[in-house]
């Protein structure tokens, strides 16, 4: 029998980065190789660059009134779609998790779980407000109240063990409180972020409230922590000289800055509504009201 | 003067090969600039900038909230530059003036019926005396693009003779509006007409319409300076206004200036920035270039 020869030549995805709803490659025209354990080939990735990064917080900025404008409710409904949209695409990232070294079993939990978060966190999207505001006692003829409002561009350097999982759990607090993010994925392990950027971008949510990058934190952190337009950094790992960088840059503009290092993304204690009130701001309003005579207080 | 020398028949313009100019302004935008050449460069942008409000609500606070921003860009970064001018309505050239004292920054006051110039010559002209009565160094005028349209040539050639006339010691910069020019040979035509009638500034826009100032048609009429520079040995100076808001593009523009013109036209008597949020863009830079860390609109003026 003669052997047949496939014609088909398979067409491999180019891994890029996401920004303000685009898939563009780096400005920088750089690229590394990720590798499985084994030193395979999986693909050429994004090297992306400083230049990249302020590309990001623009459009990062600029969603930002939008984003933390719309109706809780709203957000919510986007943070169940996110979800809707990666169970439906299940099996790539199954293929692309068991690629990057995860054992089957172990790959199927880590997207059956990364579902139910994001469900999570769209369950608090518009109750944590209620929760965690408080109408105050004070002394003086005012209604005295307290409400959490978005910090705003948060730059997060993504948990680098946990290429899904981890980049998951960090997007869905930042997001769901208001905020817009720009995330550098795991260096190691950077497929799936490529792919759940484009969960993101078939699942309502404007283009700049979520930009994912790829590339080496050991040469992005600086700029992470630095720029003046940027409000808050998240620190997902456990490298003490990174830590002080971005404590000492971070002063510039007096930027929040979070480590999330000690969290096991893996188990419930990734899922509390303490993470999206890290990145919430506490506005106090004082209302004057009508208090004469020792009056009984009337709004 | 302009007795003594021939004026051409517009009809037979030169005419611009549009593919050629638009890959030709292309080449432009990939000089690499880098460090201390873009400090300078950023510096000479902002010292060419024609800070600009020409709106229906424009109040003697916000023309005096510019004239404050065009004397000090931004004071924690010492040594800057004052922009060149300051673009206002007629109306607004008195507290313009007063606003600005001796700084040396100058004042243009956009006249004859600006942005539509659809009013009778004779409007016109009171429109630019009233200006120029106030003070205004400088006159934006607009052409009738309904007549240059029609063909009407020797309608728009006289028009801006007399608004020239009338302009006295100002001096006058003509919009040909090319975003309602259609094509690039009308833009070169519109050029050479602005500039026999007496032109001291050929501008692309208003800003009020877009496509506002670009690349290719600011080189269209870059080359018709030029020519007309050889021909008479006549300096015209050039202003691009709308649409330029970042710093990489304005320095794109400079290095088109430069190449096309020369040495001679890189500095604010001979070229021109109409805009109103580039300022800031450059001085972000420029602070970026300084501190090292990329900067946010928080730490600016707010236009």
């Amino acid at each position: 029998m003669a052997t047949t020869i496939s014609t088909r030549l398979e067409v491999l995805k180019t891994y890029k980065i996401y920004i303000g709803g685009q898939f563009p490659r780096t400005e920088s025209g750089r690229y590394y190789k990720a590798t499985n354990a084994k030193g395979d080939l999986l693909a050429n990735v994004c090297l992306s660059s400083r230049k990249d990064f302020r590309d990001a917080v623009i459009a990062a900025r600029s969603a930002f009134g939008g984003w933390s404008g719309r109706a809780a409710f709203n957000r919510a409904q986007i943070l169940y779609r996110i979800a809707e949209m990666l169970e439906g695409r299940k099996a790539q990232f199954l293929d692309e998790l068991i690629k990057q070294g995860a054992l089957s079993a172990n790959a199927e939990n880590e997207i059956n779980l990364s579902i139910d978060r994001l469900i999570y966190y769209a369950g608090w999207c518009d109750k944590f407000q209620q929760v965690f505001s408080s109408v105050n006692p004070v002394a003086s003829s005012h209604f005295n109240f307290s409400v959490p409002e978005p910090t705003g561009v948060v730059a997060i350097i993504a948990p680098q063990d946990s290429s899904l999982l981890g980049l998951v759990s960090v997007i869905a607090p930042v997001i769901a409180g208001g905020n817009t993010c720009i995330v550098l994925a795991s260096e190691e392990k950077p497929l799936c972020a490529v792919t759940f950027a484009e969960v993101i971008n078939s699942s309502d949510v404007p283009g700049g409230v979520v930009n994912i990058l790829t590339g080496k934190p050991s040469e992005l952190v600086k700029y992470f922590a630095d720029h003046m337009d940027v409000n808050a950094v998240v620190y997902c790992e456990k490298n003490d000289a990174d830590k002080k960088l971005i404590q000492e840059k971070a002063a510039l503009n007096v930027k929040r800055v979070l480590f999330w290092d000690k969290i096991n993304w893996n188990s419930d204690e990734a899922e509390t509504p303490y993470l999206i009130t890290d990145l919430q701001e506490v506005k106090t309003t004082w209302h004057p009201i009508e208090n004469i005579g020792g009056a009984k207080a009337g709004y | 003067m302009i007795a003594t020398q021939t004026i051409p028949d517009f009809n037979i313009s030169s005419r611009i090969d549009q593919v050629g100019v638009e890959e030709k302004a292309k080449r432009f935008t990939t000089r690499s600039i880098k460090t201390e050449t873009k400090v300078n460069g950023l510096k000479l942008v902002l010292n060419m900038i024609d800070l600009t409000t020409l709106e229906g609500k424009d109040s003697k606070g916000k023309v005096q909230q510019l004239c404050y921003k065009a004397q000090h860009l931004h004071d924690a970064y010492p040594g800057l530059p004052t922009v060149a001018a300051i673009c206002v309505y007629p109306s607004m050239v008195k507290i313009a003036k007063a606003a600005l004292g001796n700084s040396g920054v100058k004042v243009a006051a956009v006249a004859t019926a600006f942005p539509s110039g659809q009013a009778p010559k004779d409007v016109k002209i009171r429109d630019t005396k009233f200006a120029v009565a106030e003070g205004a160094d400088e006159i934006d005028m607009v052409i009738s693009r309904g007549k240059f349209l029609e063909g009407e040539y020797n309608f728009v050639f006289d028009e801006i003779a007399a608004i020239k006339e009338t302009c006295g010691n100002a001096r006058l910069k003509v919009i040909l509006e090319t975003g309602e020019l259609v094509t690039y040979d009308k833009v070169r035509r519109a050029s050479d007409i602005a500039m026999y009638a007496g032109a001291d500034f050929i501008k692309t826009s208003t800003g009020k319409i877009q496509p506002a100032a670009t690349m290719p048609v600011t080189l269209v009429m870059l080359e018709a300076i030029r020519d007309f520079y050889y021909k008479t040995g006549k300096m015209i100076a050039m202003k691009p206004a709308g649409g330029i808001s970042k710093s990489k593009v304005a320095l794109h523009y400079l290095v088109m200036l430069q190449e096309t013109l020369g040495e001679a036209w890189m500095n604010n008597h001979w070229f021109r920035f109409g805009a109103s949020s580039l300022a800031n863009d450059v001085l972000m830079q420029l602070e970026k270039e300084r501190t090292g860390v990329y900067q946010s609109a928080n730490y600016f003026s707010v236009d």
